[in-house]
């Protein structure tokens, strides 16, 4: 496998062609003896440890020497693969680019949780692809050079729409990098035990030899390797659950009559008394907070004598040091201040309250959307809120897919036009085989938790419910509520992010298929991740340094400059990912708004209107970036935080944060084009467009 | 020749054409068709709206980018490469 790249040397031909269908042929065998002769030496009682650490280093040691195997200084080769990426393989390599770690972990769960409001992420990351097909892809490999920000520059004829390009490039990729590095932490320490810095800089390892050595043609290749483990490890665990519910293999053929099945199961719990017993406890805790929130000065001078009165009588009474150490330990958690009470005090009152609900506050699955058209005010407000946000969401990812410059700087690596348009059929082809199943998976396990695991004895719980509340009581945690021995479903709490990772245990897969997983989740985090770091590098040290601050260095240098670059960004990137702000996996999908209201308008109106002036562009750019980012920051309860805004957030017409790229695409659109008919046209422009516009040859 | 007439704005007419019409689909699948709520109709045991978010857009997606190739794959060949200047 490490001579994959080999085959990709300028010039390949249909016989090259060949011998890389055969190599990843063999690839795909080894992964399989691979997987086979891990789970053997489960069986013979290796101990689980050995297991996870060589499914986990064998991938990244592959990544690896496929970097080392591709290592190049040459320009052309570093930034765009060397142009001969033939269709299929860009596709695969475009869609393990695309498939971040957030959507391979969290799409399945978001569906389990939100129900029908998540398929705005399955909408919004597959349609966007149309967009980049008809209006992006084409065009830009016609013109054929190394970066966006170069497309824009040409075009344009102006310095600036390339600087604020390459600005965009890095604002809306470093977040988005932070995130996947972050999910590489998160699953090399959950698998193997190391601290999550050290998941992080092994992961790191794994993701700079390949881009630093190898550039482009080093990760399209690692790309194509990871979409293929990735693929697997989504497929594995969704078709056996699909068997082991149905006896039907075919996730998609069983999917209508999955949600009939959690309808049903679901109607059941709704009318269970045992359930409403629970959301009446619930009810009457989250009363207590509110009865505390009355004057919470008052109330935490209440709670600490009350609890230092525990503790005296335990003295006087000689109790056991355990006990006494949990006193203590309660005594010690109340809060500092009336203030600090009153925010600690509202946010467990609010989480309460939402899941002293039917069926702990989640959505029926089949629900359409929130509310009820034909109900009292807020049900009507509730239901148009939720179209609204569906529709801004699915549009803003859409734009922002045909905006990312990671994943557009793709269509340059192909040999011509017709292979740049057939790879994003390819690509989308690649994508939807995964995606189709995440609502599968999110209605098979629904079942499985609903139909297998409500209704058991708290002593009989299954083991991987068990183990994963071990390991974070924020990723699952389950209290007897009710107090009769029996789990109900209000009684558990899932965060939606664990269900990928631990759906081999839910259907009772042997522990390699989890390892498998767990491997899938993290070519999906390296391949963005490499993908991300050479957008990066490349806008900072092409766009930047070379054709900005010193357009005459040579070529081998400018590739160099770039990995010097890469490394710095790396580092920096996994520096703030071992920070540990949870707040950067929500700054994922404002990276999509950001690139939709200003990469998304400056290409789509340069390439299809010729009047479209450099001023129309930087200022359109401009005016989308400030209206997105003024949105975002004004909202978003990360940033807000960040900037110690208090108060409430003026949402406009309730649109959730996010989506502030709903706003940012039409200003961007509307500034560009005044501006761009106020000022002269260019007959550079012009002829650049029509150059374009050109039937491709052959 | 007047210029609307020369091979290349007869090419980027047919594009443009092709593409306003591939871009009304997809916003109808996009757009339309989930905010509908269709649930008289069921599809494969689900209703309407809910399997076209959930399975019928996305392939529908991947078949107009699929039509959209072909049908420029042979509009390159009748333009020709004699046209490619």
């Amino acid at each position: 496998m490490a001579e994959a790249g080999a085959a990709a040397r300028p010039g390949a031909g249909a016989g090259s062609q060949r011998s890389l269908h055969r190599r990843y042929a063999v690839y795909v065998v080894t992964l399989v003896l691979l997987t086979l002769g891990l789970g053997a030496l489960e069986r013979v009682g290796v101990s689980r440890a050995w297991i996870a650490a060589i499914f986990l280093l064998a991938p990244v040691a592959l990544y690896a020497s496929i970097g080392l195997a591709c290592r190049t200084t040459h320009s052309a080769e570093y930034f765009v693969a060397g142009r001969n990426v033939p269709a299929v393989y860009n596709g695969m390599a475009i869609a393990a680019d695309w498939m971040s770690v957030a959507s391979f972990m969290g799409l399945a769960g978001l569906l389990y949780t939100s129900g029908h409001a998540a398929l705005a992420y399955v909408l919004g990351w597959t349609g966007g692809f149309c967009l980049v097909a008809f209006y992006l892809a084409p065009y830009l490999r016609r013109f054929g050079q190394y970066t966006i920000p170069d497309f824009l520059a040409e075009r344009y004829a102006s310095r600036g729409a390339r600087l604020i390009g390459a600005l965009v490039c890095v604002l809306c990729s470093f977040s988005y990098v932070v995130a996947q590095i972050y999910g590489v932490g998160l699953i090399t320490s959950r698998l193997t035990g190391f601290s999550f810095e050290i998941g992080v800089f092994v992961g790191l390892g794994g993701v700079l030899v390949c881009s630093f050595l190898g550039g482009m043609r080093a990760v399209t290749w690692t790309q194509v390797a990871q979409y293929i483990i990735l693929f697997a490890a989504y497929l594995v665990p969704v078709v056996w659950l699909a068997v082991k519910q149905t006896g039907v293999p075919v996730p998609q053929a069983i999917y209508g009559e999955r949600l009939q099945k959690v309808g049903a199961l679901e109607r059941q719990l709704v009318a269970d008394p045992k359930e409403r017993e629970v959301i009446d406890a619930l009810r009457a805790e989250a009363d207590r907070y509110r009865a505390r929130l009355a004057d919470p000065e008052a109330a935490l001078l209440r709670e600490r004598s009350a609890a230092q009165e525990r503790i005296d009588t335990m003295l006087a009474e000689r109790a056991p040091v355990r006990e006494l150490r949990h006193a203590e330990r309660v005594l010690l958690a109340l809060p500092k201040d009336a203030e600090a009470a009153r925010e600690a005090w509202t946010r467990k009152r609010d989480a309460l309250d939402e899941r002293a609900r039917p069926l702990g506050g989640l959505p029926p699955q089949s629900q359409a959307f929130a509310g009820d058209p034909d109900g009292g005010p807020a049900q009507r407000q509730a239901e148009s809120d939720a179209k609204i946000n569906f529709v801004a969401l699915v549009f803003c990812l859409m734009a922002g897919t045909a905006g990312l410059p990671h994943l557009l700087g793709r269509f340059y690596t192909t040999p011509t036009v017709r292979e740049a348009r057939r790879s994003v059929t390819w690509a989308l082809l690649f994508i939807v085989l995964v995606y189709l199943n995440a609502p599968v998976l999110a209605a098979l396990l629904k079942v499985e938790v609903m139909q297998s695991v409500v209704g058991l004895r708290f002593d009989q719980l299954p083991r991987w419910l068990v183990e994963w509340s071990r390991v974070d009581s924020a990723l699952l945690s389950f209290s007897d509520v009710n107090r009769d021995g029996i789990l109900q479903f209000g009684e558990l709490k899932i965060n939606g992010d664990i269900f990928v990772l631990a759906a081999p245990e839910i259907g009772g897969l042997p522990f390699v298929i989890s390892c498998m997983v767990a491997a899938g989740a993290l070519a999906a985090a390296l391949s963005t991740a490499d993908g991300l770091l050479l957008t990066i590098a490349n806008a900072l040290s092409h766009d930047v340094y070379f054709k900005t601050l010193a357009p005459d260095a040579e070529s081998s240098r400018q590739v160099a400059i770039s990995k010097v670059v890469l490394m710095v960004v790396a580092l920096g990137a996994a520096y703030v990912a071992t920070l540990r702000a949870a707040e950067i996996m929500s700054l994922v999908t404002p990276a999509f708004s950001i690139a939709a209201a200003t990469l998304f308008p400056a290409l789509v109106l340069g390439i299809f209107w010729k009047r479209m002036t450099g001023w129309g562009a930087m200022a359109g750019m401009l005016a989308g970036l400030l209206v997105t980012l003024y949105y975002l920051a004004s909202t978003h309860p990360g940033l807000r935080q960040l900037l110690g805004l208090t108060g409430e957030p003026a949402l406009w017409w309730n649109v959730h944060p996010s989506s502030a790229g709903v706003f940012g695409v039409p200003a961007a659109f509307a500034v560009g084009i005044v501006v761009s008919l106020l000022t002269p046209a260019s007959a550079a422009g012009t002829q650049f467009v029509e150059q374009i516009r050109r039937p491709s040859a052959g | 020749m007047p210029p609307q007439d020369d091979p290349p704005a007869r090419y980027w007419r047919s594009n443009t054409r092709l593409v306003a019409l591939l871009t009304l689909v997809w916003a109808l699948l996009s757009f339309v068709v989930p905010l509908a709520g269709i649930e008289s109709i069921t599809l494969f045991g689900a209703p309407f709206s809910l399997w076209m978010t959930a399975q019928g857009a996305p392939i529908a997606y991947v078949l107009i980018i699929w039509w959209y190739d072909r049908r420029m794959d042979r509009l390159d060949r009748a333009s020709g490469p004699g046209h490619d200047g």
